[in-house]
């Protein structure tokens, strides 16, 4: 859509932004808080931060989400990358609408039924929860994600590419390491930031899956949230949301590259 | 890129019958297959089971246990003692109709606040500079990318008692006294549609980016006023992005559990806060299992739309 912004549209983008940061930043400057009361302002002070050091049960879910998060982000980008790959690629085949239908429903299933659901599961088939099976859970729900990710990416995609390296006589399974993935690449990328985020994120269904000895960060900061706001909590709040900050920008500048580089490509490809 | 995804971005219609189905084509379909099969599909068959059992005071909680030991024999006591106990205590007790009502007000008054404040934003960040939109996009992305639980967080600070939101007011002189914000239906309002904004803008905003502005200069020149252009315009032609967010908002909050159960009061419990209950206070898993059927039943249409909406946006056309 074209012709300039009316100050209505700028208002209302303003407006929005400021509903989606205001929170988040006084969150963040509280974090900085001398006060013990986070709702006195007690000049700034990294008093917090250094506490959260001494929190012994923090820092090992922490350590425990993290490994957990990279584990099952990396098991849901090669499931999801597949995924993608049959949806987009293989046209039809036998029992199709399951499939996509298995492949999107977790988008949007509450996660309290996804989450009854897993533990059941598990349950039936005997198996120790802990560790594991939170990581089971999570690539289950974040595979999904990448899947639509990288789906996107290869729907808009110009296949002359492929085709001109199988005319040279390029072996399919070949051609698709070669050719196809360095192009989904930086959808592949955007995939496990985001299932190595959601895992991160995740409450409710690392709460039914996780056994003892698995306390996740989310879990940890619940339990503590439930007794009460502390600022200790907005400490381990402001740096997840630094980490996740951080993390996106660079994704966001590393696709652009991969743009650039694509966009080269596939001029590359017309000219052929 | 994440953006990408939720932008639902209509692609070229796929060519089929391209394939040529070596044993690696074959795996690419079926080890995701698989996977979701065993871990996406099969937990429901066996939530409808256990929904279909007694509570017990066992490890697990439930009878029967299907014992696959015994054979046929075993597979008919099973059957014999399956019952409709959890569904008849899910019917007769007022708490849990009660409670999936609420849901639903909540769900469906909060896609409506969501559709209210994000159309707005969405068609502002539609119309900003071409080279302004990337960064706004990756500014509404962005609070999805934090974690749910901390914007949730972040919200008590602001709604307790002596929170910001109140010394604003008192300062403001617009309330004498505090009030009272965390522990009512507005905080779980807010939360929501705190949390769900960004589901709500990507798609309207893929949707309005992609629109045509020649038609309302068309509509202007034939003298027609920007009201009603908007509405014979601009709103029709959005309607698949405002069905794509309005159900990505719906979905999920019916069964939301985080935000009612932290900012919400304990009067009327959301059917998510139920279910946890029934199961993590009570143990009574037949009956979680029941609440979970029940809601996945009333669930069933609006997912079956949003799949149709998925595969015709993502796969560009049916198939």
């Amino acid at each position: 859509m074209r012709r300039g912004p009316t100050p209505f549209n700028v208002v209302s983008v303003a407006l929005g932004l400021a509903f989606l940061y205001l929170p988040i930043v006084i969150l963040v400057i509280y974090s900085f808080n001398a006060s013990r009361l986070v709702t006195v302002w007690g000049g700034w002070s990294l008093h917090w931060y250094r506490e959260l050091l001494r929190d012994e049960a923090m820092l090992q879910a922490a350590w425990q989400s993290l490994r957990i998060g990279a584990l099952s982000a990396t098991a849901a980008t090669v499931l999801g990358t597949l995924a993608a790959v049959a949806l987009v690629r293989h046209g039809r085949f036998r029992g199709r609408t399951l499939f996509s239908g298995m492949v999107y429903a977790p988008l949007v299933m509450p996660e309290v039924i996804t989450g009854v659901a897993l533990l059941l599961l598990f349950v039936a088939l005997g198996v120790d929860r802990g560790f594991w099976t939170v990581t089971l859970a999570h690539t289950t729900l974040t595979m999904c994600f990448v899947t639509v990710i990288v789906q996107s990416r290869l729907v808009g995609f110009d296949r002359s590419l492929e085709e001109a390296a199988m005319d040279l006589g390029c072996p399919p399974l070949k051609t698709f390491l070669t050719v196809t993935l360095p192009l989904i690449a930086p959808a592949i990328a955007a995939g496990w930031m985001l299932a190595f985020s959601l895992s991160l994120d995740d409450l409710v269904l690392a709460s039914f899956t996780t056994g003892p000895g698995a306390t996740t960060l989310p879990i940890r900061i619940y339990s503590e949230v439930r007794l009460g706001v502390k600022p200790e909590i907005n400490a381990i709040c402001t740096v997840i949301i630094a980490v996740v900050a951080l993390g996106t920008v660079a994704a966001s500048l590393m696709s652009k590259r991969g743009a650039l580089k694509r966009a080269r490509a596939e001029g590359l490809g017309t000219q052929v | 890129m994440l953006a990408a995804a939720f932008l639902l971005v209509p692609g070229r219609p796929m060519r089929n019958g391209v394939t040529h189905r070596s044993w690696s084509a074959r795996l690419v379909v079926l080890i995701p297959y698989v996977w979701l099969a065993l871990f996406f599909l099969a937990p429901f068959v066996i939530v409808l089971k256990i929904s279909l059992s007694q509570t017990a005071l066992a490890q697990p909680p439930y009878l029967p246990v299907l014992d696959l030991a015994a054979g046929w024999e075993g597979l008919k006591d099973f059957a014999a003692q399956l019952s409709l106990d959890a569904y008849a205590l899910i019917w007769s007790d007022d708490l849990y109709l009660i409670s999936c009502l609420k849901s639903l007000q909540v769900a469906a008054v909060s896609t409506v606040i969501l559709l209210v404040i994000g159309y707005p934003l969405a068609y502002g960040m539609a119309r900003a500079p071409r080279s302004m939109q990337p960064v706004l996009l990756m500014l509404v992305v962005l609070p999805f990318w934090t974690s749910f639980l901390i914007r949730v967080y972040a919200w008590i600070n602001i709604l307790q008692r002596d929170g910001l939101l109140n010394d604003t007011l008192m300062a403001l002189r617009i309330v004498d006294a505090p009030v009272t914000w965390l522990a009512s239906d507005t905080a779980i309002y807010i939360g929501v549609v705190y949390s769900y904004l960004p589901f709500m803008v990507l798609p309207l905003y893929a949707v309005l980016e992609k629109m045509d502005p020649t038609l309302l200069e068309a509509a202007a020149d034939l003298g027609c006023s920007r009201w009603r252009a908007f509405w014979l315009i601009t709103v029709p032609l959005s309607l698949p992005g405002i069905a794509a967010g309005a159900l990505l908002c719906f979905i999920p909050v019916m069964g939301e559990f985080v935000i009612p159960d932290l900012l919400g009061g304990s009067d009327t419990p959301m059917i998510g806060k139920t279910l946890w209950t029934e199961f993590f206070s009570n143990r009574d898993w037949p009956v979680a299992s029941a609440i979970a059927v029940a809601l996945l039943g009333v669930l069933l249409v609006p997912i079956v739309l949003y799949e149709r909406l998925q595969q015709r946006t993502l796969e560009g056309g049916r198939p």
